[in-house]
This record gives structure tokens, C-alpha cells and sequence, in this order.
């Protein structure tokens, strides 16, 4: 069992304060949905979980199983099994995705999987995603489309099997079959219990495959509300008006 | 008639001869001296380098003098210390390629730290096929020529590796010149040294060349390292493609890389294509970049370049690191990918490898764990 702690989390970006008091806890086998508006913070929210240089942590902890995450280096964090699927994954030219892959899983897993496992174990997570096994031999996200892209983030996230699952914005740039082919994917990590999942999005079309034990309503850089799936569906019929109108967004 | 200086009508200033005095003296201030610091050079560009010593040469050659007829077919020197090498080299190689041979021809150099010319001369007769390798090491200065005679349809690789101590200064003038149908592949590597400064130029003898120029470099501290290309385009329907590659790192690291292509009124039907990226993974290093394209006939198949110089990109160690690759892993990858192009081109897999590694030992090497 595993638990991830945010503790009253501030952050700025270029001294602009972006967070404003985080409180959350995912624990294995959870699958929380955070939603909100545009600009409201909630992909700093994920990268300052990642680690990015750029996000500044003003206060607040985050602990992952009571080890203190912030003062983590980002590639200690992923060790210790966070993961941030990337809303605008980035290029690595030269890098081939098999060659990318097997270097992660054997930094996570802290020993080379052989050959011929690796192998059978990269072919069979490319083909469950509907992957050509051509994919394997390009450049990392380099000329891939949406699509490719947040494949190729979920394909990472069933090889690396974290603790931890951020995803942010997955079901953005997708189109109906992709988004079944790459909810299907988080489905089957959510289904081995193992892996607490965080699911930042902005519409609601993504929670009809993926199901939210948890919703937040994330405004202003917060939470301002918390409730089941079916604060999703309010979000569905009456958008963010509610929580918008008084926040300084 | 060698100690006329010529001049071309496009390029006033590429005067060429074989005779160093006809050159004037370097102030620094010419267009293809500008980069380069003279004070580090000991001498080479103004005569007053006292030169005596040789460079020791392992490999399967002939030995040969300034006055080898050969001497002087491809290469007519375009700067004084090269002038100055081709008249006052005591020993030269000669490499003569007959049919097709398998296993690359290769001549090693090792400077002990004295101050030597020396000239290479590559003869791939007609319908030939090899791969040639020159590889420097060792410490010391030299100035010499390379001079690459493709015959009609042969098909020569070049390799160029300056694995020099830190304190070596090379300067070299790598002439090729193509016959009919004739294919060249100049692969230049240059790790080491102190100062290089290295100047391939192709000229095509007849129709139907094809010339593939592809160059690394990795600058540290301290390092300058210049290679100055020059493509002419005399003859109709040939074919040239430059794409050269470096990264420096390090105070005063400092990369080069001229890219001059002449596309001549005759040259109807040329092809060519150049490309120049430059990685900076230090904020003191510095890398200049100019490709310089002249077209004097409408009538060509393709012509054109790109340069690029940037830094480091943050977010692609980001994106590796949130996998877990350590952060020194995490940059090795990017810049062996950054190489990678170059690299997967050359087609001599043991260099392949030999790159890698030397890669690894540059980023390790100067604190590329950072």
C-alpha cells in the first residue's frame, strides 16, 4: 500500500505564485480526477510533482510513504515510482523509443531486464495499445502525432508499472479510438491495485472510460470542492460558472 | 607556372598557390582567418615556426617527396602554412588503391611533440573502392595536406580522426577531386587538440560526382577546433552533401564551421545540400556557424543549407529524467542522439563504436555529470 501526501503545497512559477494551498491523498488502488479550468493550475500541479526546474515550491510537503518527495531529485522521484505522463511530450532526437524504454525500465527497476524478455515484454504492451512494432525504431516523440505521443506516455506507464500515476491532460488531442485504446491501457494498470492514479483533465469525456473513485474541482490554483463521479457529471451539465464566478482565476 | 597566384572570378579571395611567399601576411583580420587565434598557431601561419621534427606513420604506404608527381594534383594550397607544407614536407605517404579492398587501409600517426609538415596522398584508381583511415594522436604541431584523387567511378571513404593530446596544433588542407561517376565520403572526427583548424574542399574533374562530407567535433575547455569546407560546383549534373555536427562545452571551448559551396556558370544540373548543427552545453562555450551559398546559374537540381546553433535543451533531460535515467545518463543521451545523424551515415561500424565511447570519455570528462 502506498500513499501520496500533499500537504498544503504553494508554488511559483518566475515568482508568480500559481499554487495556493494544495491538500491531497492518493493511495494505491485510487483513482482521482482533478478538473478544472484553463489557467487554473492544475499542470503546475503535475510538474511540480515531477520535479520540473521551472516550478518553484514556495511551502508545503509532498511525501510518498513518508519520504519527502520535494527534496527528491526528478529521475529519484520517478525511482521511488512516481510517473507524469505529459500532457506535450518532448523530442529526443536520436534516441529511439526501444533504446529510451529499456534505459527507463532499467533505471526504475534498478537492474537491465535480459534481452529476450525485454523483448517479449516491449511487444506485448506496444501491441495491447495497438502499437506498430515499427515504433520501436523512431526517435522519441519525434514527429509522432497526438495520438503517437499519448500512446507512446501509457506504453511507458505499463512498463514502468509506478507507484504513483500522474497524467496530465491524456485525453487531450485524441480522438474517439485513441482515447478507448489509451483508457483501456490506464485500466489495466488501474486494475492490478498497485498504482495510485491522478487524472488532471479539463472535460469530462475521459471519466466515461476511466471511472474516478474521487473528483476535485481545481480553481484558482486549489481545490474548492471534492465530491464522487457525480460532481463530474454537474461538471458535464453546468460547467465551471459555479466555482469561477468569485474565484480571482 | 605553380607559383602564379590564380584567383576564381566568383572569389577574389580564394587566391591559390603553391608558393608560400605568394601569399600576403596574416593579420587576422581576413574572412578565413578571423576565427581563428594566430597567437596559439607557434608560428605555422607566418614562417616563423622552426619545423624539423616528423610525425611517426604505421600503415601500408609508399614513401614520397615534395617533388612525387602526384603531389599537387587535387590540392592547390589556399593559405600559406599550407603552401609551406606542401613545399617542405620531408616525408609523405602515398596510398594507391587498386580494385576493391575490404578491410580499410589504415595509416596512424603519433606526434611526439616536435614540430613536423607532412603530406598524404590518396590514388583510388579508376573503378576502385575503399575505405582510408587517418588517425591522429600524440602531442605536437602540424601543418600538412591530404590529397584525395578519385578516379573515374571509384568510390573512396576518408576518415579523419584527430584524437590529439590536449596541447597539439593541426592544421590541414584535405583536397579531394573527383572523376566521372566518381563517389567520395569524407568522414572527419575531431576530438582533441589544442588548436585544429582543418579545410576539405571537393572539385569534380567530371560529371556525375557525388561527395558526402560528414564531420564531428566535441570542443572542451580551451579548445578551438575549425574545419572550414569549400564545395566547387564546376561541372554539370554532381552531387554534394555536407552535414557536420558539434558540441563544445567548457570556458572558451569554441567550435567553427564555414560551409562555403560555388556553383559555377558550367555547373548546370548540381545538387547540393549542407547542414551545420551546433550544441552548447555550457554557457561559456561558443560555436560560430556560417554557410555562404553562390549560384551563378539558374539551372540546377537543387541547392541549399541550414545552420543551427542552440543549448542545451533542459526540458529533453527533464522528460529522461522523470523516467528514472540519472541525470549524467540523461545528458549522454541527448548528445550521443545529437551525433547520432552523423554517425549512423558514416558506415564503418568499429567507428561507430569508437564514437560512442569517445563521446562518453568527452561529457565524463569535463564534468558532464553536472
Amino acid at each position: 500500500m502506498t500513499t501520496l501526501e500533499i500537504r498544503d503545497l504553494h508554488v511559483s512559477v518566475d515568482e508568480k505564485p500559481i499554487l495556493s494551498g494544495v491538500d491531497l491523498t492518493i493511495r494505491s488502488g485510487e483513482t482521482h480526477a482533478i478538473m478544472g479550468p484553463n489557467g487554473s493550475g492544475k499542470s503546475t500541479l503535475a510538474y511540480s510533482l515531477a520535479g520540473h526546474p521551472k516550478y518553484t515550491v514556495t511551502s508545503g510537503t509532498v511525501t510518498l510513504d513518508g519520504e519527502d518527495v520535494l527534496s527528491m531529485s526528478v529521475d529519484e522521484r520517478a525511482r521511488a515510482g512516481m510517473f507524469l505522463a505529459m500532457q506535450y511530450p518532448v523530442e529526443v532526437p536520436g534516441v529511439t523509443v526501444s533504446n529510451f524504454l529499456r534505459t527507463a525500465a532499467t533505471a526504475v527497476r534498478g537492474e537491465a531486464p535480459t534481452l529476450r524478455h525485454w523483448v517479449k515484454e516491449q511487444k506485448a504492451a506496444m501491441a495491447s495499445l495497438d502499437m506498430d512494432p515499427a515504433f520501436a525504431t523512431r526517435n522519441v516523440n519525434e514527429g509522432f502525432s497526438g495520438g503517437e505521443k499519448k500512446r507512446h506516455e501509457i506504453l511507458q506507464l505499463e512498463l514502468l508499472k509506478p507507484r504513483i500515476a500522474i497524467l496530465d491532460e491524456t485525453d487531450s488531442g485524441l480522438d474517439v479510438d485513441a482515447l478507448r485504446v489509451v483508457s483501456e491501457g490506464v485500466n489495466r494498470v488501474r486494475s492490478t491495485g498497485e498504482t495510485g492514479t491522478l487524472l488532471i483533465t479539463h472535460y469530462t469525456r475521459i471519466l466515461r472510460y476511466i471511472e474516478p473513485d474521487f473528483v476535485h474541482v481545481f480553481v484558482g490554483g486549489k481545490i474548492v470542492e471534492e465530491g464522487g463521479k457525480e460532481l463530474a457529471d454537474e461538471l458535464e451539465a453546468n460547467g465551471y460558472a459555479r466555482f469561477t464566478s468569485g474565484a480571482a482565476v | 607556372m605553380a607559383e602564379q597566384p590564380t584567383s576564381t572570378d566568383a572569389r577574389p579571395e580564394r587566391l591559390t598557390s603553391r608558393d608560400p611567399d605568394a601569399f600576403p601576411a596574416i593579420t587576422g583580420r581576413e574572412e578565413e582567418w578571423r576565427f581563428t587565434p594566430l597567437y596559439r598557431l607557434r608560428g605555422l601561419h607566418d614562417g616563423t615556426a622552426t619545423v624539423d621534427g616528423t610525425l611517426s606513420v604505421d600503415g601500408d604506404f609508399e614513401t614520397i617527396g615534395p617533388d612525387h608527381p602526384l603531389v599537387g594534383t587535387a590540392l592547390t594550397p589556399a593559405d600559406r602554412p599550407s603552401a609551406q607544407a606542401m613545399r617542405d614536407f620531408k616525408e609523405g605517404q602515398l596510398v594507391t588503391v587498386e580494385g576493391e579492398v575490404a578491410e580499410p587501409i589504415v595509416l596512424r600517426f603519433k606526434g611526439s611533440g616536435e614540430a613536423s609538415y607532412g603530406h598524404v596522398v590518396v590514388d583510388a584508381k579508376p573503378f576502385s573502392k575503399a575505405v582510408v583511415v587517418l588517425d591522429h594522436s600524440g602531442g605536437g604541431t602540424h601543418a600538412g595536406g591530404v590529397e584525395l584523387i578519385v578516379g573515374d567511378s571509384a568510390d573512396l571513404t576518408l576518415v579523419s580522426v584527430q584524437d590529439w593530446d590536449d596541447d597539439a596544433v593541426h592544421l590541414s588542407a584535405q583536397a579531394a577531386r573527383l572523376g566521372r561517376d566518381a563517389r567520395f565520403k569524407s568522414v572527419v572526427v575531431t576530438f582533441g587538440g589544442d588548436l585544429v583548424r582543418l579545410a576539405p574542399t571537393v572539385t569534380y574533374a567530371g560529371q556525375g560526382g557525388d561527395a558526402q562530407l560528414l564531420g564531428l567535433a566535441f570542443a572542451d575547455a580551451k579548445q578551438h577546433l575549425e574545419h572550414r569546407l569549400f564545395v566547387d560546383h564546376a561541372v554539370p549534373n554532381c552531387r554534394s552533401r555536407v552535414t557536420y555536427k558539434a558540441a563544445a562545452q567548457g570556458t572558451e571551448a569554441h567550435t567553427v564551421w564555414i560551409g562555403d559551396v560555388l556553383i559555377r556558370a558550367g555547373a548546370s544540373g548540381t545538387d547540393t545540400y549542407e547542414l551545420n548543427r551546433n550544441l552548447l552545453l555550457s554557457d561559456e562555450a561558443r560555436a560560430d556557424s556560417v554557410p555562404n551559398l553562390e549560384i551563378e546559374t539558374g539551372e540546377i537540381a537543387g541547392a541549399g543549407h541550414a545552420s543551427a546553433t542552440g543549448r542545451f535543451d533542459d526540458n529533453q533531460l527533464f522528460y529522461l529524467q522523470s523516467r528514472g535515467i540519472a541525470a549524467d545518463e540523461a545528458r549522454r543521451m541527448v548528445v550521443r542522439g545529437f551525433f547520432h545523424e552523423v554517425v549512423r551515415q558514416i558506415g564503418v561500424p568499429a567507428l561507430e563504436e569508437r564514437l560512442d565511447a569517445a563521446i562518453d570519455r568527452e561529457l565524463s570528462a569535463t564534468g558532464g555529470a553536472k
